[in-house]
């Protein structure tokens, strides 16, 4: 449900980089997603289509780039993809953990002309 | 001819920045601030009432209520005694830095020592927008079942103290406690946690304590 307010932000940073570099038209968008990100591709896409109609970013192709998760045990040090209900280290079962990646969530460039 | 411009930056950084603005706000007033998150029902506004009548007698309190739509919960808040401000979010899932932007300049915070935000319940949308407060507080409740801290992790991940409510319930539902606690331990190592029931008042003393303890603190 949050997706129209982080489209509008998207739209935002990609307008007024466009046009600081004096560019005519948005054609691709850089999108860095990490898995534990809450945000559904197919939702921005959707708003993506209605706010930026009239922009000089209209039209333009989003592209979302899924960073997997992946945990280091604190203890052991074994870097790991967390499990749907098990974060814990699947080799010395501590949960002394910390997200390695996962957590992304930036624009990370555009592609104008 | 096509041009790649690198940018990398935070998509929620507008409402990052407002954050920043509203922390720097709070922190010119000497205001304390908590962000309640939960989802519907968890008791939100139960533990708004608890903690006004609770500390009224030393803190001075200011409550921001956000919901989609009435001011039932503002009402709760300043009929138990405390300064509440409502922000209907029209559909909106969440609270955003501006909203509460907008709540913090309509408020005296000269006569406030401590503000509680009340977020809209979701365990999802909140997680994501900071808001600026200083600690944020995940209320968890019996009801809802052991499995959320798996389901919903973002949200987890991310509170500074944790309250269980309604355990008074814990004889009539099933809630294995060991296994909500392993989930919260995972995603949160050594997380505070407060287990309580705003019904019967069992455990708040620990709960007024540590708000006490943070706001003579901050």
């Amino acid at each position: 449900m949050h997706e129209l307010p982080i489209t509008e932000s998207i739209l935002e940073i990609a307008l007024r980089h466009a046009r600081q570099a004096n560019a005519r038209r948005v054609t691709t968008i850089y999108l860095v997603i990490g898995q534990m990100a809450t945000i559904i591709d197919d939702s921005v896409q959707f708003y993506w289509d209605i706010i930026a109609k009239d922009s000089i970013a209209e039209g333009a192709q989003l592209l979302f780039k899924r960073i997997p998760a992946s945990i280091q045990c604190q203890v052991c040090s074994l870097r790991y993809s967390p499990n749907q209900d098990d974060f814990s280290c699947p080799d010395c079962g501590s949960s002394k953990i910390k997200v390695v990646s996962g957590d992304e969530f930036y624009l990370e460039a555009i592609d104008v002309e | 001819m096509t041009q790649r411009i690198s940018i990398v930056e935070n998509i929620l950084n507008a409402n990052d920045q407002i954050a920043a603005q509203n922390r720097i706000l709070l922190n010119k007033h000497s205001v304390f601030s908590l962000n309640f998150m939960a989802s519907p029902g968890a008791g939100k506004t139960s533990l708004v009432e608890r903690t006004i009548q609770g500390l009224q007698d030393n803190i001075r309190l200011g409550v921001v209520d956000g919901d989609i739509a009435t001011s039932l919960d503002a009402d709760r808040a300043a009929a138990a005694g405390a300064i509440a401000v409502q922000i209907n979010t029209g559909g909106q899932c969440h609270l955003d830095a501006v909203m509460l932007h907008n709540a913090l300049i309509s408020l005296k915070l000269d006569e406030l020592d401590l503000l509680i935000v009340e977020n809209v319940g979701n365990l999802v949308c909140p997680a994501s927008f900071q808001l600026g407060t200083h600690k944020s507080i995940l209320i968890a409740s019996v009801p809802e079942g052991d499995d959320k801290p798996y389901k919903y992790p973002g949200i987890y991940r991310g509170v500074d103290a944790l309250v269980i409510n309604k355990i008074d319930l814990l004889p009539y539902v099933t809630f294995n406690m060991d296994y909500f606690r392993k989930g919260v331990e995972i995603l949160n190592p050594g997380l505070v946690t407060f287990p309580l029931s705003c019904r019967t008042g069992e455990g708040l003393d620990h709960w007024l304590t540590w708000v006490r303890e943070q706001v003579a603190g901050a």
